[in-house]
């Protein structure tokens, strides 16, 4: 987990220019970060090449948009990297 | 091409879905209005509609890998040279592959090269969203026989 959050904390940092002191693990990425959806789409461009998997934001969306899940059960980063984690995992199986 | 009504691409002349790569066509044509202003005197293909050239055929490739489900919106154009000037009746050869294929986005990177020589390249960012309407994606398909997109590459469209 921490060595995942390390990885996210860079890509942002790289892609967004938002200092590291202020990317914390209960940082939610669009509330908290600021990150719009053309900057995240360039996050999930890196995310998915870092840790060779395609994290599902179609679905993602649809189940927040259906009031399914919250948005912070996806983009609030401690969240979002369980779920990096879990789909890494899940390729490795 | 007919500059003024964005119809950049005049043919398909290979998709190769496996490998996630197109390659297109379109001749410059000889009048349009667009020159009137740009420039009097001095014609040239905007460098705006060489890249608007190389999302729609990048955007072709994305269409045919996702079978007329989604419609790529362009979102990000990255590292983007215009490296010469294209002058009326110039044939130019578009080809575009996929870098990644991502939920809801795709990553490509485009070229267009008159015969050997290399003309302008980029990176190119789509949304791929469900068609918004009927008419869009009715207009899609009808343009693309227009320009020999080889539908049976493409299943159940």
């Amino acid at each position: 987990m921490s060595s995942t959050f390390d990885t996210v904390v860079n890509i942002i940092t790289e892609t967004c220019d938002i200092p590291r002191e202020k990317i914390k693990p209960e940082s939610h990425a669009i509330d908290d970060l600021g990150i719009d959806s053309l900057d995240f789409l360039d996050i999930a461009f890196a995310i998915d090449k870092t840790f060779g998997i395609k994290m599902p934001l179609e679905q993602w969306t649809q189940e927040v948009n259906d009031g399914k899940a919250s948005t912070e059960q996806y983009f609030q980063l401690n969240n979002l990297c369980s779920r990096i984690d879990e789909l890494v995992t899940a390729k490795q199986a | 091409m007919r500059l003024e009504y964005f119809d950049l691409i005049d043919r398909i002349l290979e998709i190769d879905i496996e490998n996630r790569k197109i390659c297109a066509e379109g001749i410059v044509p000889t009048e349009s209005p667009v020159f009137g202003g740009h420039f009097p005197g001095f014609p040239l293909m905007p460098g705006v509609m060489l890249l608007e050239t190389m999302a729609q055929a990048a955007g072709w490739l994305v269409i045919g890998i996702t079978e007329f489900t989604r419609m790529p919106f362009l979102a990000a154009v990255k590292e983007a040279k215009l490296r010469s000037f294209v002058t009326p009746g110039t044939t130019l050869n578009v080809e575009a592959v996929i870098v990644h294929e991502g939920s809801g986005f795709a990553v490509t990177t485009a070229r267009v090269r008159i015969e050997s020589k290399l003309v302008c390249n980029c990176e190119i960012t789509f949304r791929l969203v469900p068609f918004p309407n009927p008419q869009l994606r009715a207009a899609m398909l009808q343009r693309a026989v227009a320009i020999a997109f080889p539908m049976e590459t493409v299943a159940d469209v």
